[in-house]
């Protein structure tokens, strides 16, 4: 018998990943398929939430994160490819220009 | 879905199981177009789930927009950057250890509350009855234009941002033509 339990921490679980992504590789590109694998993760929170409340509320909200997260790709991937224009390097480590 | 109670954790353990095993390769990998098709089987195992959870639109919407649009981004731009990324390494083994066990910690934590707490009462309106008779895509817009109207329009006008922005950033300068460009 499924609960809202198991989708839940299936969402942990790949949140978790998504996290490991981000802190472990030094690929820019890399780094942003981890944010998307985080932002996936909550989604599915929200799906799973929204089925067991019988509420509609959570699936409205992961239609406008899949718009946010879109819209938020685009922006970042024009970034990294104006940077690597910049300074044909893609390390994110040597970009520190702002570092205290 | 009303499917029996075997086929549903069938299915669930299935796709969940390919979602961790692609999630886990997306970390792994060591060129960035197999962390991409990796993240692409992660979108459409999540999609599988939300067609088990009774949200059919969702499930498109998302193959649509994440393994469609979003996954295309990643390659182009992987593409275009390609021949420089394989000068970068992974970090150092002690940043390496650090970050998985405090994110494995981390899930841990996570999984613990998830497991103890305890589930509201299904008190909304929206039980799988009233969805299928009314049709799911026709639920969610009429709420879209409904009750949640402004964060519709604040979502258009973010997407009309982004891609203004998009176009700004990835312009080239006047003057600087490489010879691509004749």
């Amino acid at each position: 018998m499924l609960t809202v339990t198991h989708y839940t921490i299936l969402s942990a679980i790949l949140f978790s990943i998504g996290a490991v992504t981000v802190l472990v590789r030094r690929n820019p590109l890399i780094m942003f398929m981890g944010i998307e694998l985080m932002l996936n993760a909550v989604n599915l929170a929200f799906v799973a939430f929204s089925r067991y409340l019988n509420n509609m509320d959570g699936q409205v909200f992961v239609f406008i994160v899949l718009t946010v997260a879109a819209a938020e790709v685009a922006v970042g991937l024009a970034l990294v490819v104006a940077i690597f224009r910049a300074r044909d390097n893609v390390d994110v480590d040597e970009i520190d220009l702002l570092k205290g | 879905m009303d499917l029996g109670t075997f086929t549903e954790a069938f299915i669930f353990y299935l796709f969940a199981g390919i979602a961790v095993l692609a999630a886990l390769g997306v970390v792994i990998a060591r060129s960035p177009v197999r962390s991409a098709l990796s993240l692409a089987v992660v979108f459409i195992a999540l999609a599988a789930m939300y067609i088990l959870l009774n949200a059919p639109f969702l499930a498109v919407a998302q193959t649509m927009i994440y393994a469609g649009a979003v996954l295309i981004l990643f390659l182009f731009v992987i593409m275009v950057l390609n021949p420089r990324l394989d000068i970068l390494g992974a970090r150092t083994t002690a940043q390496t250890i650090t970050a998985v066990v405090f994110a494995a910690a981390f899930a841990i934590l996570m999984i613990a509350v998830l497991a103890g707490g305890h589930m509201a009462p299904a008190t909304g309106a929206y039980t799988p009855e009233v969805v299928a008779k009314e049709g799911h895509t026709q639920v969610i817009g009429s709420l879209l234009f409904s009750q949640f109207l402004l964060p519709f329009e604040i979502a258009s006008v973010l997407l009309l941002i982004a891609i203004v922005g998009a176009m700004v950033l990835a312009r080239r300068e006047k003057g600087a033509h490489k010879n691509i460009e004749g």
